[in-house]
């Protein structure tokens, strides 16, 4: 490894480091505005500026590679000077020029306390001003209704540009104008189509692009900050939940490398304002009248007693919706199981996984961060822009990297990267399996291919032989090898993995979710937090949520749940990572946290659950399923079972894969209640209008 | 004086026909064959003898830079692009050497593929050049059909000639800009290292010359390194074509020979100062972009890289811009200055937000209406833009302010002090009064 001398300190660094990053590991801070880790070199701040023995002039070091300098005349290693006077004065030029046009506005800028340019400018800057000229004025552009403009402050960094360009995958900002008059906008000020824009207020250096529906709420100072995991996918991304106070005032992404980088989806940011309307703050009993009525909880619970009471315990059952914790789903898979029902479902879509079939059936096996290493993709019924945005991120990283062949069967979509559209249904994947696709090949060819199954394939009636066709294209395309597990199925629900991993599915002689809803079926349906179904009239329902959704308006009783900022709660990506989220608030009004509610209500049912604490409920759930207890680890599930399951078979119909996503900012309760994402969705729904005309 | 024989560009005033006949009547195309056959390392070795420095204006010796293009092909294709967009104010020589004498120009892209492996040529034209681009496309298009360029053509080298028309952006002159640009992205310059040589157009390597680097390579050639080596002053050796403007009596395009005197330049070629010689007041020597000269200084200055450089200025593309002392120069480089401002790209912090900055100060110092502290703030402010920027558009907005204000600074401050003492003076007037 080459040696460099960064002021005096002598280190190794590898060839292919730029001087930055020598300068960094040698211990020098380098300030910077345009460099962004994740981002292409632009290396047009000026900022990171240095001396280097020489060079005649300063260089950049974000866009200077230690293999670029040349030794010194005789041999000694290149000389880098970080604190020089040269450098020194350099980096105060600079930033000098970033001022003179900047507004200066930090009291009412939202960036103000975590703005790089007024950190900086406290390291770099002079207090006074030589600019006596007019400053510029740049008009604000309307970018979406997701990110608020205020051009007077953009210091033309371009991380916006290159993060929509490169990683957002869609053209949509660009720089138009000159020299001084150059100005970030979108063509025509049209709103920004990606799923992630909101990603471009926090890498704005600068307050030009802040959070549009955080704007003046908060100052950071003001804030507690809880790092926690997001459930609006089954993605799993890690976030920071902001509160002040009682309430959630944002959500910002976490670096997570194995996951979401440090990206997050723009209905994982804005959902926030949905944790504040349309909350169940209390528990509803459904009186005489056929309306809800305000209740005690003991009222509820008597009500639920009652209906329980003398029931047949095979026309009792649950149902566990998208966003329930692990935890949850234990407390009430017990509950059911004291009550003697084995008809417990979390397959609200009626997805044909079975955890019976074996863990690697139902995970995405070869991990997120694996993706990158493969060299071909197949997407069969999913559409991972929509599904799950930052595997589709990861995708379109791996499809930057180098040539990967990408196939996608199902419906067309605009997925950030080519792809060969191989078709729309199960015959394609047939026709793959049998060679006769020409695209058979280069799956054959590849080493370490995947197969994405979405859920759009196996929520049918043909999922299971959908499944087991989809296993049989990993093992033939050589997906299943030593050392690489290339099946990966891909979930919409952030319960949904760890419900099967608790096997919260029907037991023997259980019903399952389509069962369970049909008419005249059950007596008793409980939802935990399920409002993606119908329950046919008759059961008696009782809803455990935490909005005013679906499940609440058709329920006979509503007990008010916590959301997930709202509880502590173990949540399994679709990879089978168990992942911890932390209370950053507390549920409003009367609502409780889901597990306590229901080993109270086992109390009333006479089914009392053997736990008095979440600290108990832990300790059993994981004497029973060990693997849930590594945080954030995944333990890889044997890959076999994808053989055994590739075997089974079954007739698949002919009809075309669907995404089971049609709407990607109203996926579940909390987002339907947000306003934020009501317009987003309409937004989004008008430009695919627009499109389809 | 340059003999008539030794003339490279013997149709720079258009007298005769641009045409192929002509042309080869005037000797172009005359032995390319046999120039080709000596293969690419006789080539570069004969440039490297002719001690040529690039004519862009960095006078980069042309020889060595073809000799940086990589020997052995790895598999990517190599380029020649030819920088026609000749946009710096003052400069008007590529235009002359496009309109009269093309085939110079196509046939010197052809020898300098061979000397650098290359198979295609790309010559990107300024966007105003609509004349020159009738003219070169007709002398690329007579090229083809006579067989003399073309994947089969009479001298055996593969060889294709493309035109592309910029759209008239100044910094798309700067050869990694112009790159960017014939790669249909915006015209901004790309960061250097890795420098063209190895990744340029669509990342293969590529040479970027200046037209009438490329167009003397013929001649060069024909008559031998040793023969253009001979003319000239150590160091700066050949003919060059000088753009004189400003005033002088008879403003020319001309082609002489390196280090000729000042005065001898403009009293051959231009008829003398205006007024004489006692009413020069300064010269720009090569382009706006670099400083000024005061007239004592360069009167009897030999026109060279060298020489100007030791005057704090520079030959540039040899642009004379000539100034009487009817001239207002503090006006006149705010002028310059305001031409750098709106070519900046806009890329890079310095340059786009300085380059505005100085532009302001010295329109106010134009009239007046400034403080003598100024003058220095505005120095140290060229100084903080200058050599800090990803391409030199940086420093050619920086050095004429600079020259200013080394030369002319009692001037500015009598002006500053002519405003403070009468601030309801007439209004400076403009230039379309």
């Amino acid at each position: 490894m080459p040696k460099i001398i960064v002021d005096d300190v002598e280190v190794d660094v590898p060839a292919e480091y730029t001087l930055l990053q020598a300068c960094e590991a040698a211990g020098a801070e380098i300030p910077r505005f345009c460099f962004h880790e994740r981002l292409s070199i632009a290396g047009n701040c000026r900022m990171c500026l240095v001396e280097l023995k020489g060079a005649p002039k300063p260089v950049a070091s974000c866009a200077w590679g230690v293999k670029d300098c040349r030794p010194g005349p005789n041999g000694e290693p290149p000389t880098v000077y970080t604190k020089s006077a040269s450098t020194k004065k350099a980096r105060e030029g600079v930033m000098e020029f970033l001022l003179i046009n900047h507004p200066l506005d930090c009291p009412i800028c939202d960036q103000g306390g975590e703005c790089d340019l007024q950190d900086q400018a406290m390291a770099y800057g002079v207090d006074n001003t030589r600019f006596h000229e007019n400053k510029r004025a740049v008009e604000d552009k309307y970018i979406g209704p997701l990110v608020k403009t205020w051009m007077n402050r953009c210091i033309h960094c371009t991380r916006c540009v290159r993060f929509a360009t490169e990683v957002a995958g869609v053209p949509d900002l660009g720089a138009i104008g000159r020299g001084e008059d150059m100005e970030i906008t979108t063509y025509l000020e049209k709103a920004m189509g990606s799923e992630l824009q909101s990603c471009v207020a926090d890498l704005c250096p600068v307050g030009a692009l802040t959070s549009k529906p955080y704007a003046y709420n908060a100052r950071p100072w003001e804030l507690t900050k809880t790092e926690s995991v997001d459930v609006m996918d089954a993605v799993g991304s890690a976030i920071r939940v902001d509160t002040r106070g009682r309430e959630v005032m944002r959500i910002l992404p976490r670096v997570n490398e194995a996951i979401n980088e440090e990206w997050i989806t723009d209905k994982t940011r804005h959902v926030v304002d949905g944790l504040r309307r349309q909350r169940l703050d209390r528990p509803y009993v459904r009186g005489a009248d056929g309306r809800l009525a305000p209740a005690s909880w003991s009222e509820a619970f008597a009500a639920i007693a009652g209906a329980v009471k003398g029931k047949d315990a095979s026309r009792i059952g649950a149902i566990a919706g998208d966003l329930a914790a692990v935890e949850d789903m234990w407390a009430l898979q017990g509950l059911m199981r004291g009550l003697g029902s084995a008809n417990v479902d979390c397959r609200q879509d009626g997805a044909a996984l079975d955890p019976a079939l074996g863990r690697a059936t139902y995970l995405f096996n070869p991990t997120i961060q694996g993706i990158e290493e493969a060299d071909a993709i197949l997407i069969v019924g999913s559409n991972p822009r929509i599904e799950a945005s930052l595997v589709n991120v990861r995708i379109r990283k791996r499809w930057r990297q180098g040539p990967v062949a990408i196939g996608l069967v199902g419906e067309a979509a605009n997925l950030t990267y080519d792809h060969d559209y191989l078709g729309a249904g199960p015959e394609t994947l047939q026709s793959l399996l049998d060679g006769s696709h020409s695209f058979a090949e280069t799956l054959k060819a590849a080493k370490r291919p995947i197969v994405i199954v979405g859920q759009g394939a196996l929520a049918r009636a043909d999922g299971a032989a959908m499944l087991s066709l989809a296993a049989k294209a990993a093992d033939t395309f050589g997906a299943i090898a030593e050392g690489w597990n290339g099946f990966a199925v891909l979930h919409t629900a952030a319960s949904r993995v760890g419900g099967l991993d608790i096997g919260f599915v029907p037991g023997e002689g259980g019903k399952t979710v389509a069962e369970m809803a049909a008419p005249g079926a059950m007596d008793v349906v409980w939802l935990l937090g399920a409002d993606e179904i119908e329950i046919a009239p008759g059961a008696f329902v009782v809803y455990q949520g935490t909005h005013g959704d679906r499940g609440a308006h058709r329920a006979d009783v509503i007990l008010p749940g916590a959301a997930y900022t709202e509880k502590n709660g173990l949540y399994v990506n679709t990879e089978g990572r168990p992942q911890f989220g932390y209370r950053a608030a507390f549920p409003p009004g009367d609502a409780r946290e889901d597990w306590a509610i229901l080993r109270a209500v086992s109390d009333v049912l006479g089914a009392r659950l053997p736990f008095d604490s979440l600290a108990q409920l832990r300790q059993a759930l994981f004497s029973a399923h060990p693997h849930l207890a590594q945080d954030e680890r995944i333990t890889p599930a044997d890959p076999a079972a994808i053989g055994a399951l590739a075997s089974r078979g079954g007739a698949v119909d002919k009809a075309p894969f669907a995404s089971p996503i049609t709407d990607f900012y109203l996926t579940n309760p909390i987002a339907r209640a947000s306003a934020i994402m009501a317009e987003c969705s309409a937004l989004a729904q008008g430009a695919k209008r627009e499109a389809a005309e | 004086m340059l003999q008539d024989q030794d003339r490279i560009f013997t149709n720079l005033y258009g007298f005769h026909s641009p045409d192929l006949d002509a042309a080869r009547k005037r000797g172009a195309w005359d032995e390319t064959k046999f120039l080709v056959d000596q293969g690419r390392d006789w080539i570069i070795d004969e440039m490297k003898k002719s001690n040529l420095r690039g004519r862009g204006g960095a006078g980069f010796p042309t020889g060595l830079k073809w000799s940086f293009m990589p020997k052995q092909n790895d598999g990517r294709p190599h380029y020649l692009v030819v920088n026609a967009d000749e946009s710096e104010p003052g400069t008007c020589k590529d235009r002359e050497i496009m309109r009269h004498d093309p085939h110079l120009l196509v046939e010197g892209c052809l020898l300098a593929c061979v000397a650098m492996g290359a198979h295609a040529a790309y010559i990107y034209l300024r966007g105003e050049y609509v004349a020159e681009r009738v003219a070169l496309q007709r002398a690329i298009d007579e090229a083809y059909e006579a067989g003399l360029i073309g994947k089969d053509n009479v001298h055996g080298y593969p060889f294709d000639c493309y035109l592309a028309h910029g759209a008239g952006a100044y910094i798309c002159g700067e050869e990694t800009a112009l790159l960017e640009s014939l790669e249909g992205k915006k015209g901004m310059p790309r960061l250097k290292p890795p420098f063209p040589a190895n990744m340029g157009l669509w990342g293969c390597p590529t040479t970027v010359n200046n037209v009438e680097s490329i167009a003397v390579a013929g001649t060069i050639l024909r008559r031998g390194g040793a023969w253009f080596a001979g003319l000239g002053r150590p160091n700066n050796h050949g003919t060059k074509l000088f753009c004189v403007s400003g005033h002088v009596n008879k403003p020319c395009n001309v082609e002489e020979e390196m280090g000729i005197p000042f005065r001898e330049l403009i009293d051959k070629h231009c008829g003398g100062i205006r007024g004489g010689w006692d009413n020069l007041l300064a010269v720009i020597p090569g382009g706006s972009s670099v400083p000024m000269v005061p007239a004592d200084q360069i009167a009897d200055a030999p026109m060279d890289f060298d020489t100007l450089r030791g005057l704090g200025s520079g030959l540039g593309t040899a642009a004379v811009i000539v100034m009487d002392k009817s001239t207002d120069v503090i006006r006149a480089i705010a002028r310059i200055s305001y031409f750098y401002k709106h070519e900046s790209c806009g890329q890079c912090t310095p340059c786009r937000e300085g380059t505005g900055w100085m532009w302001r100060v010295v329109s106010r110092m134009a009239e007046g209406r400034a403080q003598k502290r100024e003058i220095d703030m505005l120095l140290e402010v060229t100084k903080q833009v200058e050599g800090h920027t990803i391409c030199a558009l940086g420093d050619a907005a920086a050095w004429p302010i600079q020259g200013l204000i080394r030369h002319f600074r009692p001037e500015i401050e009598k002006r500053i002090d002519d405003y403070a003492a009468n601030p309801h003076t007439d209004p400076v007037r403009v230039a379309a009064e």
